[in-house]
């Protein structure tokens, strides 16, 4: 039987959504499932997993060195956890799971599926590869499998558990050679792009960054996330966190707005898994009405004013 | 101070992938080739560094068959002093480059690995950490800018909740995201230059390298796709189609 450990991303005392979707991830493998939070005092965000469906028991690995997530700290701790019987070690397709899941994998001399978007057993799993122009059925050699999910591809638990939560002891110690310095973080009262059901992005067509309001303005009335191409953020309109695509954000809203934004491949990648997606541009023959449900060729300037004002 | 760069040849960003009718893989026979974009970002940070005197070498490695010497011709005319080929005609799987990668850092007495975060063909992002694992020394992944004084690389990540700053000690590996630079140009006289450079042939089994378990690809598919929606002129149709759907 299986016996799944994940990892649990937090910060600022607060359970990254995506847990309660590698938990529909880890739930879908079968067997048993432990969380593991890192942290200086993990309670807080262990109540928090214990609440996940499907969760045995939560762990928490309280260790001053856990104040900042490095993989440089984490991966020999979780390589030396998932020692104590673990088939499976689950992280979140997050910028945190990518940076410590394939240093895990490597200390524990195991290959690693990257962004599973299906499973099939406790071995086979489908994965996007060429920026989800292709997907391909994996089967993972025999030893512990290291994964990331794919947030987008799964729903996350109901919180209707009730795990016992434990204190577990692993050797850690902190690098010398790794200091965090600083995170800036945009904070913000909007809704988080990964988890947000509507989502409102702006392109390249929005030519500056005070142009963007007509953006923020429209997903304030709707209470969206907002994101952003990557043309738009590399133009310096907006910050990289807002970047939905391949390289940035891969998402999943109810609804999506392409605003201004023409479509390439790679910002296409992050939006396949959208139920709805509106495209408003003014260029007919932009490639985003290809994939779009409902597509408006016109100026945004006056359709997402009067849109606004109609919705 | 020497600096290696892992760099990889994949099917060219604008090629429109094709997935086999049979399901055993993509098309790459006959496609345009070219360097993993990541890689080229890559390559430039090193070049950049160089050109600041911050290292002194920067020795180019790819793994696998006779074509990816293209690709290592590439990174010649970037500005790589040397460049190794590591011949393997299998398929290379993340932590067996990782292996060969810090197999050869070690050898070298290498202070840098910079890789790109990913290659834009398995999308795995995996292996600049792996070496970093294997070798237990600093990583800095997705990198926005990186500034190198001394011994200590001070790395601005960019991760999803912001942008990060690292500080860490040499020996390091550090990924390219997207915004590090914008790879230059190749200009003829040095891609002519880099034809007369030898290529450092060597193989898994020379650098004391097993492969790692191999994680079989049972079948290839291509996405589901996306029916083509509807058109509208106008904002009230557009709120109307979206009442249809429960959405406004």
């Amino acid at each position: 039987m299986s016996k799944i450990l994940v990892i649990a991303e937090h910060a600022d005392g607060k359970l990254n959504a995506g847990v309660a979707k590698v938990l529909a991830a880890a739930t879908q493998i079968g067997g048993e499932v432990d969380i593991a939070v890192f942290a200086v005092d993990g309670a807080a965000v262990a109540a928090q997993a214990a609440k996940l469906a499907g969760v045995a028991k939560v762990l928490t690995i309280n260790n001053a060195v856990n104040d900042h997530p490095l993989a440089a700290t984490l991966a020999p701790q979780i390589a030396e956890l998932a020692g104590k019987g673990y088939t499976h070690v689950l992280f979140p397709g997050t910028t945190f799971g990518k940076d410590v899941a394939p240093r895990t994998a490597a200390k524990l001399g195991v290959p690693q599926i990257s962004d599973v978007m299906a499973v099939h057993s406790a071995t086979s799993f489908d994965r996007p590869v060429y920026a989800g122009n292709a997907i391909v059925t994996v089967e993972a050699p025999a030893g512990t499998l290291v994964a990331t999910v794919r947030l987008a591809s799964f729903n996350a638990v109901a919180e209707t558990g009730s795990a016992a939560v434990e204190a577990a002891t692993v050797a850690g110690a902190a690098p010398a050679h790794t200091r965090f310095v600083k995170l800036e973080a945009q904070k913000s009262a909007r809704p988080d792009l990964q988890s947000a059901a509507k989502v409102v992005s702006g392109g390249r067509a929005l030519g500056s960054s005070e142009n963007f309001k007509v953006i923020f303005d429209f997903a304030d009335k709707i209470g969206a996330g907002v994101g952003a191409s990557r043309a738009a953020v590399d133009s310096g309109y907006v910050p990289n966190d807002m970047q939905v695509g391949q390289t940035g954000k891969i998402i999943a809203p109810s609804l999506y707005f392409a605003i201004g934004i023409s479509g390439a491949i790679q910002h296409l990648a992050g939006i396949k898994d959208a139920k709805v997606i509106v495209a408003i541009n003014k260029d007919a023959d932009a490639p985003i009405f290809e994939v779009a449900d409902i597509g408006l060729v016109g100026d945004l300037f006056t359709v997402v004013p009067e849109l606004q004002s109609k919705m | 101070m020497k600096a290696i760069v892992s760099v990889k040849r994949a099917v060219d960003y604008n090629v429109r992938i094709q997935v086999k009718p049979d399901g055993s893989g993509v098309v790459t026979e006959g496609v345009k080739h070219s360097m993993n974009p990541f890689d080229e970002i890559a390559m430039e940070e090193a070049v950049r560094l160089k050109e600041k005197g911050k290292i002194t070498e920067i020795i180019a490695v790819t793994i696998g068959g006779a074509k990816n010497e293209e690709t290592l011709r590439t990174a010649l005319a970037f500005g790589a002093t040397r460049a190794i080929h590591v011949k393997d005609d299998g398929g290379i799987e993340p932590l067996t480059a990782a292996r060969a990668l810090a197999a050869i850092f070690k050898k070298e007495g290498a202070q840098l690995l910079i890789a790109g975060k990913q290659a834009i063909d398995d999308d795995a992002n995996q292996t600049g950490q792996m070496v970093a694992g294997l070798l237990d020394i600093a990583q800095a992944t997705f990198a926005g800018k990186v500034d190198i004084e001394g011994n200590k690389a001070t790395v601005v990540r960019e991760v999803d909740a912001g942008l990060e700053t690292l500080e860490v000690d040499l020996p390091a590996v550090i990924t390219a995201d997207l915004r590090l630079n914008e790879p230059r140009y190749l200009k003829l006289p040095d891609i002519m230059k880099a034809k007369r450079i030898a290529i450092e042939a060597t193989t898994l089994a020379e650098l004391g390298v097993t492969a790692a378990p191999p994680v079989k690809t049972l079948k290839t598919t291509p996405p589901p796709s996306r029916s083509k929606g509807v058109m509208v002129k106008t904002v009230d149709e557009l709120v109307a189609a979206l009442k249809a759907k429960g959405l406004a």
